[in-house]
């Protein structure tokens, strides 16, 4: 009895050093990631001018009724050149639209960005000073929501989206989404 | 051959002299044209001017590197005061372990712009901290607020103390029941008399015993 008071302390620190080794091994990204208020809330609206035509506009409300990926992405983040070939490959399967926001960016970078490695987007809006993206809760770039036929934010996915995260994650939810 | 051995074997400066004295010729020929003046004076005029140079550099110098995050600040020092005291207590979500005041990340930059825009139009420092949470969540709060969520982290350490002060309780009570019991024997008290009698043959009293 008395021998195993005197391994408390030892079975203590096995059981922290137990949850450490599990945080710590937490994928890249999400062991940052801060769960979103937004989650199951209306998406914030926004009226933006378009990427490619600052005299076309566009905005949550004129996509009610379908399902959508709105991308948070900036020719100078390194993470979006990262996720680009998935969001290309995901755009080409025509799962389900994707719809850029263009987030602190000059206008001509972002076009030319696009132009240089493919567009992905239906559309990008462009937030050039990134007020949007603070209703949005972005603090990096990029970020990915899954937004409903009702405008509702269904998901959000932190960092450059993967392959694994698109098969596990965004397209299962967009399947069941569309299904309602 | 000959050369280089000579060359090491030559008296060096260190090499912060060296440095030192480039500084001053550098500085010096700077002002080559007033060599002219005898030399006592020549050398006050010249390490006064030196001075006076290295100081209107310096200030110079900390104006460029105050210009470009200054600027905003001072239309309305009050204001300003309420955005710093306020950016104080929200975090930046960039760099999660400091304040949006200190940040220097971008996302600070503009999230210390909306409180102001916010502050502007008059709202109350709680109005803007819902403003961000409703965004960012209760993360950028540095003072989490009482929930079923943070009640672990308001109470847990009040959680400790307390368990800590009924263990503390609990042995010191174990403790004095343990010296109460501990009465002696007779026998126990006549060896203890027998020891202090007669001090000197501890051993021998033990066999007696």
């Amino acid at each position: 009895m008395l021998r195993l008071r005197f391994l408390l302390p030892l079975a203590g620190f096995l059981a922290l050093a137990g949850i450490f080794l599990v945080a710590l091994n937490q994928p890249e990204g999400k062991r940052e990631a801060l769960p979103s208020p937004l989650i199951n809330k209306a998406a914030p609206d926004f009226r933006l001018t378009q990427l490619h035509d600052p005299n076309q506009q566009i905005g949550p409300a004129d996509l009610r009724g379908k399902v959508w990926l709105l991308n948070v992405w900036a020719s100078w983040c390194v993470s979006c050149r990262q996720e680009h070939p998935v969001l290309m490959e995901l755009s080409r399967a025509g799962a389900v639209p994707i719809y850029g926001l263009n987030y602190k960016d000059k206008r001509e970078d972002g076009v030319n960005w696009l132009a240089q490695f493919g567009n992905p987007y239906v559309t990008s809006a462009f937030d050039n000073d990134g007020r949007v993206g603070i209703d949005f809760g972005v603090y990096g770039v990029p970020e990915t929501f899954v937004i409903d036929r009702q405008g509702v934010i269904r998901y959000k996915h932190i960092g450059p989206v993967t392959v694994k995260a698109v098969q596990d994650k965004i397209l299962p939810m967009v399947k069941e989404l569309e299904k309602s | 051959m000959k050369g280089v051995s000579k060359n090491l074997l030559k008296p060096r400066w260190p090499r912060w002299k060296c440095a030192q004295n480039a500084h001053v010729l550098r500085v010096h020929s700077a002002f080559s044209h007033i060599s002219a003046l005898p030399s006592r004076l020549d050398q006050i005029f010249r390490s006064a001017l030196k001075r006076f140079f290295l100081i209107v550099m310096l200030a110079l110098a900390s104006l460029a590197v105050t210009a470009n995050e200054a600027q905003p600040m001072f239309d309305d020092p009050a204001l300003e005061k309420r955005v710093m005291a306020l950016s104080a207590e929200l975090r930046c979500l960039v760099c999660q372990n400091q304040s949006l005041a200190d940040s220097h990340a971008e996302l600070a930059a503009d999230l210390r712009r909306e409180v102001r825009d916010l502050m502007k139009e008059g709202k109350s420092d709680a109005e803007v901290v819902d403003y961000l949470v409703a965004r960012y969540g209760d993360f950028v709060r540095y003072r989490p607020p009482v929930k079923s969520t943070t009640a672990l982290l308001w109470f847990g350490p009040l959680i400790l103390a307390v368990i800590g002060a009924v263990v503390l309780f609990v042995s010191l009570v174990r403790r004095r029941k343990r010296i109460a019991d501990a009465a002696l024997t007779d026998e126990q008290r006549k060896r203890a008399a027998a020891l202090l009698n007669g001090g000197v043959n501890e051993e021998a009293g033990e066999t007696k015993a």
